[in-house]
């Protein structure tokens, strides 16, 4: 349209604006604008439970990061004589609780067999901490000839049988006089050992036994003590290499007139050693001095697995792995579904009939299937992808449907047609006016979704399915796994791992219903 | 007439979904190669002769391992034009190959032997979780915002949130180890209705039903707000009913209209039952039937099982929809 500037006879000079003296503006808002991320920000906070929540949540992330970096055990680390040790921590190491220690109540031959044990492993700690299978040697006796105690799982095991080349042998000597900590201990003739067959091995009778049902009993002196049966030699007989700490001091010990000294250690077939030592003090020479993996002392955290593995490290190592892969999973799922629900929504029709077709037929296709197909065709590969693409390939299709929906309700808005009269492309359209109003349902459910993947992995791990326990990784549902069928003995195996799964969901499912609420516009001002 | 379009409508594209998730499952089945264990001893003759007997059609061979393998040269298609034929012509799913307890013994005769459990397992569930569930949700919505509507909201959101692995093991600990009601396996033998069986079933059935509980109550709960809160309430309280009478008669009748389907469709996914809780508590049920298949590469099992749980899993769904429609007239999905 041209302007009309040739209007004849009139002169410009004579227009005047009509009111110009109360010409109204719009009065600039004082206060900021408030963007859709903030007010969703905003609504979020007022929900008590989902701060909470994902205050939780923050916490157990934390814990899978920092938590393998706080302890010096690994995932692939393992123990034979630690199985199934109870949760300890220092810091509780004087009370009763957390301490590595379970209440028993058990007769007397237990209760002697351990009472001794902490007798003969406190004799070369003067002024330090006793090796005491009895928490501090307190017992109570009661009335029905039973015993309650604390029994600390980390000191129960006492002393073993060891075979050892005469090269680590004089390495554990060399340690015991650096550090002065006792690890061998003297060593008794076989036939000293109790005579039941179950029992030969057992080096914490390192006393006089007699035979009762099958079990040896200790056999007592008028004052109510056992007799050791350690083997002595005099010094000119004495040839078993042995030149360090002494139990019986250094100068040996008296008997009949001559000065004998105990035997420390067996020559056996193909010119080792068996010696006899207390495994809590070869533990931490073995790890401190031998290995020098980090490790000073044996106490797990949450414990340790039926395998000897330590909880800690292992649940961290696991939900680290959980955490990671479900976010992965989650984008990768957003990103294909993001893609489909907008195309299958926008151009609706034909198009959209046929895809939702295909989502149909894949969405009833069950999970179980998937994986198992995908398992047998991928046997050399490693399970983790399995997993990945098994995952992805049923996962995306709520993502896509919820998007769909979103392109239904907002294609047919007045922008949109006037960004197409404008001639807006279908992509621009599609990516910059209609998918920002998508993209808070699409958070959501990615936050929703999160824990049912982590909940599904968790089972498939569970059932043995897909196995993750390999390397340097492991999961919740193996943990899980290899502890149920130990949860009479050790319930602290899956205790650990369930409180976890059962905060996680929790918080995840508080969290996105939070999350839910907080980006639905709708019900904004409805909480009051 | 409308209605009856829309079932036929949704009960063809069932049809065709089906077909089509079987298909796929069976052509990247028979990529494979088949792992055969025959009974031991047997030679490869033998085994082909029975194999031939039953309609296979298949190429045994010894592999390095002296081993029986079979690689099928026969094409794919025709091999499903063979099995289909016997299914049809011979209701035979194939034998069990690779499970020791299962070894040439048909599938169907296993499966019907491992379905009495799975079934029982769920319908206790369903009768203990369907009253109680129930009861919890109208009675929170009856004392809405109040501390009873709390307490139940925290135990709802617990049993939704938490997995039914924990509580299973919580269960089981307390249960079968602490306090030693329960025996931890369930009792062999197929005496389905003795008093051991019911007992040794009991905590299986109590960790299925914890999850159903929590949603049932949830659902209630939402439903009858929503009608207590409306105006025909409002005027049944006008005409003179007390508020016990207007809830019974006219809210909870309403707000059963979305929950039955719920119901129904939980009736049919019974069927399916739960692998988690059958592989805990050692139910020897269909859910076990199909982990065992899948770690020992059974594929007759495995796709017969798998045909199973996709039909029970479709039809839970159309019985869902479709009850909809003819309890709620308002509702008559898709009939225009």
């Amino acid at each position: 349209m041209k302007e009309n500037n040739n209007i004849p006879n009139i002169s410009a000079d004579k227009f005047t604006l009509v009111g110009s003296d109360r010409l109204s503006h719009d009065v600039k808002f004082d206060t900021k604008p408030r963007s859709y991320i903030h007010d969703a920000f905003l609504r979020f906070c007022k929900n008590k439970g989902s701060v909470v929540a994902a205050i939780v949540i923050i916490l157990l992330v934390l814990f899978a990061i920092i938590a393998p970096w706080c302890t010096p055990y690994t995932v692939g680390y393992y123990d034979n004589t630690y199985l199934g040790t109870l949760p300890k921590s220092k810091l509780f190491a004087n009370t009763n609780f957390w301490d590595g220690c379970s209440k028993v109540k058990e007769g007397q031959l237990n209760f002697s067999y351990y009472y001794w044990m902490g007798e003969e492993l406190n004799i070369s700690n003067e002024g330090g901490v006793g090796h005491y299978a009895i928490k501090n040697q307190q017992y109570e006796q009661t009335d029905d000839n039973f015993y309650t105690y604390r029994l600390d799982t980390y000191h129960m095991h006492g002393c073993q049988y060891l075979q050892m080349t005469p090269e680590r042998y004089e390495m554990i000597q060399t340690y015991q006089d650096e550090t002065g900590n006792q690890v061998l201990y003297p060593t008794l003739r076989v036939k000293d050992r109790p005579t039941d067959m179950h029992f030969q091995k057992d080096a914490n009778y390192y006393y006089v036994t007699k035979s009762v049902n099958g079990k040896p009993n200790p056999v007592l002196d008028a004052n109510g003590n056992i007799t050791p049966a350690y083997w002595s030699a005099t010094a000119e007989n004495l040839n078993d290499g042995y030149h360090s700490l002494r139990v019986e001091g250094q100068d040996g010990f008296e008997k009949d007139g001559e000065t004998y000294f105990y035997v420390y250690s067996r020559p056996v077939a193909g010119g080792d050693v068996e010696v006899r030592l207390n495994y809590y003090e070869y533990y931490k020479y073995y790890h401190s001095y031998e290995l020098k993996d980090g490790i000073t002392e044996p106490s797990f955290l949450f414990g340790a697995t039926a395998e000897g593995k330590d909880i800690f490290v292992n649940l961290a190592s696991g939900a680290r792995f959980s955490f990671i892969f479900a976010i992965c999973i989650a984008a990768v799922n957003m990103f294909i579904g993001a893609i489909y629900g907008a195309i299958a929504g926008y151009y609706g029709g034909i198009t959209d009939l046929a895809m939702e077709r295909i989502t149909d037929i894949l969405a009833a296709v069950p999970t179980m299937i998937v994986i198992t197909l995908l398992k047998y065709h991928m046997m050399e590969s490693s399970q983790i992808l399995i997993l990945f693409i098994a995952f992805i390939v049923t996962g995306w299709i709520g993502m896509a449907s919820s998007t769909r929906m979103q392109f239904y309700r907002y294609k047919n808005q007045e922008y949109v047609l006037a960004a197409r009269t404008l001639g807006a492309k279908d992509s621009r359209i599609i990516w910059k006016h209609i998918f920002p109003n998508a993209l808070g349902t699409l958070v959501t459910s990615c936050a929703l979704v999160i824990p049912s993947m982590i909940f599904s992995e968790t089972s498939l791990t569970y059932l043995g399915i897909i196995d993750l326990q390999s390397g340097n990784i492991t999961s919740v549902g193996t943990l899980i796994a290899v502890g149920q069928p130990k949860l009479r003995e050790f319930p602290h195996i899956v205790a650990f791992p369930s409180v976890f799964l059962a905060l996680l969901m929790l918080s995840f499912n508080l969290f996105g219903n939070g999350l839910r609420d907080a980006f639905n516009p709708s019900l904004r001002g409805t909480e009051g | 007439m409308y209605m009856f379009k829309y079932i036929m409508k949704r009960i063809g594209l069932m049809i065709m979904c089906f077909v089509v998730i079987m298909l796929m499952c069976f052509v990247l089945i028979k990529l494979l190669p088949i792992n055969i264990q025959g009974a031991p001893g047997a030679t490869k003759d033998q085994l082909l002769f029975e194999m031939e007997n039953r309609h296979y059609i298949t190429n045994l061979q010894y592999n390095a391992d002296g081993h029986i393998v079979s690689y099928d040269t026969v094409p794919i298609m025709e091999q499903l034009g063979a099995y289909v034929t016997r299914i049809f012509k011979y209701g035979d799913f194939g034998l069990g190959m690779t499970m020791p307890a299962y070894r040439n013994r048909p599938v169907l005769e296993a499966f019907t032997t491992r379905l009495p459990p799975t079934i029982l397992i769920n319908i206790y569930s369903s009768l203990i979780g369907v009253p109680i569930g129930l009861a919890l949700g109208i009675y929170a919505a009856l004392h809405k915002n109040k501390w009873q509507d709390q307490v139940i909201n925290v135990i709802v959101i617990l049993l939704i949130s938490v997995p039914s692995i924990v509580y299973a093991l919580l269960i089981m600990y307390v249960f079968c180890f602490k306090l030693n009601w329960f025996p931890l396996r369930m009792e062999a033998g197929y005496d389905y209705f003795s008093w051991p069986m019911f007992k040794s079933m009991l905590p299986a059935v109590f960790s299925l039903c914890l999850g159903s509980i929590a949603g049932y109550a949830r659902y209630t709960r939402a439903e009858l707000t929503e009608v207590l809160t409306s105006e025909f309430m409002l005027l049944a309280r006008t005409k003179g009913l007390t508020k016990g009478q207007a809830t019974l008669r006219h809210a909870l009748r309403n707000s059963m209209v979305p929950i039955f389907p719920m119901i129904l469709s939980e009736f049919i996914a019974v069927l399916s039952g739960s692998l988690i809780i059958e592989q805990m508590f050692s139910i020897p049920g269909v859910g076990q039937l199909y982990l065992m298949s899948i770690n020992a590469q059974d594929y007759d099992f495995f796709m017969f099982l798998s045909g199973f749980y996709t039909l029970v899993g479709l039809g839970a769904g159309i019985i869902t929809d479709i009850s909809y429609g003819i309890i709620d007239p308002r509702i008559r999905m898709g009939a225009r």
